[in-house]
């Protein structure tokens, strides 16, 4: 188990490696020179950048450079900012994304987990003849206008209450976060659903639950022990990548929501053409999921012995 | 016992075959056709994709109307037809003069879209004036809108709006202001409804008389009709959803279908040779996978850069290959290699079958048909894509319409315009929904091992 951790964790440093070089040379092709630019500022941040990066350089020694912050963590100074480094800004941006993709990701998981036993407990009958109408409008309708027309219902309950009972936008307390979580989990939720529901329809006409049943065990217990349990296991599976699909999901909510997170800065910092920022936010980004997938894969190892056994 | 001789025996003869197959065999494609057709489901989703194809390539033959060309008569209306204005003169400028009588806040003349013009009293106490429009009346909370105009001269005492008129009813209202510019009590409100109204100049550019009539001034044309209403600056919707169509549909069809055909050379290579190629190969797929996908489809967006003029649209579909390519290139590969197993590839290879007849022949027509689940879910997938990356301003490039960055202009409208954002997201939604039921149905239809699962 230890030795299975470990050689992901390698694996994942070289991924690692290889996004940065990729997001290296992405960048260096971007046409226009970023000190030409008016927006670089003034002299002073010009031979500063020149000599922290060696772009007078020729382009590997430029790469080594490179290489050489990273490693130690140091993404570099803004363009459009002065003073301002990419490490401050990710410090600060990122934590509103990770708590909005984890409520997302909770809410996603546990609605995907529940309607999906749900849907197979219920099968061709009404609750999963709604629920997966649901699903299929939820794989079907884009993020965006999920994330408009829920902020228009927003606006409807607030004018009929009178007040304020969820805000429209913005960041601050729990209720900011709700709506746009649920909105951000809306995909990874329906997905999730049909899986669970195709696991489960599996596990229920297996012969274990038939010889629980005949033996006399209840219903819920079925329910909960039996089926649940080793229903769960394909969402787990899946849960990695759904990590990933929604922290980079949430561009386009923290955008309708006005959320301060890192997707919107990153965005921002597109249209601005901020190169150390543009940099610095695709390694840092690239690198999380690829560890919060090695993270999802060794706990997995811990949920089903069957992996385990196998490494 | 008789001795037997040859002549006492005889040949049984078949009077008819005993072991025969009693229907036509059914080749695989036809065979999965068969179980398609029964699946209504997907053949209604077959109709629709049909449909939107019509839509695309015919709709613009039909609806022969300029995506770009702008109705500046008719800006942000809903859809609907039979708009009616009233020709007027040319605009002239004013100088605040009127033959209108009256007290109070009042109108000069008849209120069109072209200009509003207001007159009023002089207020007490008034140092200067300040005047609102609203589309809503002014409440006891004082709602008074819109500030248009401010003016420090109490003698000034008319104003002329021709600021975004459209035929609906307003509701103005001038507040006195203090040597400050604080606002004082006593404002006057007036609800002013405008009247839709064109120019001869404008009927006869946009050609919307026969050109044996002659109009005078006062009678009413028929404006161009938008069955789908026009957008914020007066484009027609319907011309430009089947633009956006074309954009979107053309990134959704020819991404997938480019970079699935790199998976199968790419997968079929690696599997069939095998070995350390094949796990460099691969090693090299897992990269890609584990590149940010969002991220780099953006960074990649920046580093071909769109030059003036450009839509963005090749950029796009170079990206979406670069980074999509490993998924089909992994299921090709695998498949490859179970095909290879089979005995049926061993015999062919013990008739002296060719390595390229065996690729050719045996193993690409086998992987087909998961090759053809995988395109008709790629494709929503990318439409998905185009249609968040234009959403965010980082894919087609405006004026170009494409059905995502018509969202995108559409949700800054919302609320007095909705269908703006409504029309394109419905177009997303029924595309997404019509390739992802029928790809439902031919994977069940195609992937015998998949059959009955749900």
């Amino acid at each position: 188990m230890f030795l299975f951790g470990l050689k992901r964790l390698l694996q994942g440093v070289v991924t690692v490696w290889f996004i940065a070089t990729a997001t290296f040379f992405a960048m260096h092709n971007v046409p226009g020179d970023p000190l030409l630019n008016e927006r670089a500022g003034s002299e002073a941040i010009k031979a500063n950048l020149e000599s922290k990066y060696g772009l007078d350089q020729p382009l590997s020694t430029q790469y080594f450079i490179y290489l050489r912050n990273l490693s130690r963590g140091d993404f570099g100074i803004s363009f459009t900012q002065e003073n301002r480094e990419v490490n401050d800004i990710i410090r600060e941006h990122f934590p509103v994304s990770a708590i909005l993709g984890i409520l997302a990701i909770v809410f996603a998981a546990t609605g995907g987990v529940l309607f999906g036993a749900l849907t197979a407990l219920y099968r061709n009958r009404l609750p999963d003849y709604i629920i997966m109408i649901l699903v299929i409008l939820g794989i079907s309708v884009p993020s965006f206008v999920i994330a408009a027309m829920s902020q228009l219902m927003l606006v409807g309950i607030n004018n009929m209450a009178g007040s304020t009972i969820l805000p429209v936008a913005g960041w601050g307390t729990i209720l900011h976060m709700l709506v746009p979580a649920l909105v951000l989990g809306l995909g990874t939720m329906a997905y999730l659903t049909r899986l669970m529901r195709s696991s489960m329809l599996e596990i229920i006409g297996s012969d274990y639950i038939r010889t629980a049943r005949s033996k006399g065990v209840p219903p819920s217990r079925i329910f909960a022990k039996h089926q649940l349990r080793n229903a769960i296991l394909p969402v787990v599976t899946v849960l990695g990548p759904s990590i990933a699909a929604i922290t980079t999901g949430g561009f386009v909510v923290e955008l309708v929501f006005a959320i301060p997170g890192l997707g919107r800065y990153f965005v921002q910092a597109v249209q601005q053409l901020d190169y150390t920022v543009i940099m610095g936010t695709t390694v840092f980004y690239g690198a999380f999921l690829v560890f919060m997938v090695i993270l999802v894969d060794i706990l997995y190892g811990f949920i089903d012995p069957r992996v385990r056994l196998e490494k | 016992m008789t001795n037997l001789t040859s002549t006492d025996f005889e040949p049984i003869c078949h009077a008819q075959e005993i072991q025969g197959i009693s229907r036509p065999s059914l080749s695989y494609w036809r065979d999965a056709w068969i179980r398609l057709k029964a699946n209504k489901r997907a053949i209604s989703s077959l109709f629709l994709v049909i449909g939107l194809l019509l839509f695309t390539i015919v709709g613009p033959v039909i609806w022969n109307v300029d995506p770009a060309l702008q109705d500046l008569d008719q800006v942000g209306q809903p859809p609907g037809g039979g708009r009616l204005a009233v020709i007027v003169n040319e605009y002239e400028p004013w100088d605040g003069e009127s033959e209108a009588k009256g007290s109070g806040l009042r109108l000069a003349e008849n209120a069109t879209t072209m200009a509003v013009r207001l007159n009023w009293d002089n207020l007490s106490g008034a140092i200067g004036y300040r005047i609102y429009r609203n589309i809503f009346p002014v409440g006891p909370e004082r709602a008074y809108g819109i500030p248009l105009a401010e003016y420090f001269d109490n003698s000034v005492l008319y104003f002329e709006d021709r600021l975004d008129l459209k035929p609906r009813r307003y509701y103005y209202s001038v507040v006195p202001i203090d040597a400050t510019g604080v606002l004082l009590d006593g404002y006057q409100t007036i609800s002013v409804d405008v009247l839709r109204v064109t120019t001869l100049g404008e009927v006869e550019s946009q050609g919307l008389s026969a050109a044996n009539i002659n109009l005078i001034i006062g009678d009413s044309v028929n404006l161009a009709p938008h069955p789908l209403g026009t957008d914020y600056l007066g484009r027609d919707m319907l011309a430009r959803l089947m633009a956006g169509a074309r954009v979107s549909l053309f990134i959704g069809i020819g991404a997938p279908c480019l970079f699935i055909l790199f998976g199968i050379v790419y997968g079929s290579i690696a599997g069939f040779l095998g070995g350390r190629i094949d796990q460099i190969m691969m090693r090299f797929a897992d990269f890609v996978v584990a590149l940010p996908f969002l991220l780099f489809m953006i960074l990649f967006k920046i580093a071909f850069g769109i030059g003036p003029g450009e839509s963005g649209i090749f950029p796009m579909l170079v990206a979406l290959v670069i980074l999509m390519w490993p998924a089909t290139a992994r299921l090709v590969r695998g498949q490859i290699l179970q095909i290879r197993e089979q005995g049926y590839i061993g015999a062919s290879r013990l008739l002296g079958a060719k390595t390229n007849y065996l690729i050719l022949r045996h193993m690409l027509p086998n992987t087909l048909g998961v090759v053809l689940v995988t395109i008709t879910f790629a494709i929503p997938g990318a439409i998905f894509i185009e249609a968040f990356l234009s959403f965010i301003g980082m894919g087609v490039a405006p004026p170009t319409p494409s059905w995502g960055s018509m969202s995108n202009e559409g949700i800054k409208n919302m609320l007095t315009s909705p269908h703006e954002l409504i029309l394109p997201a419905i177009l997303i939604s029924v595309t997404v929904l019509a390739f992802n039921l029928l790809g439902d149905g031919l994977r069940d239809a195609l992937d015998a091992r998949l059959r009955n699962q749900e």
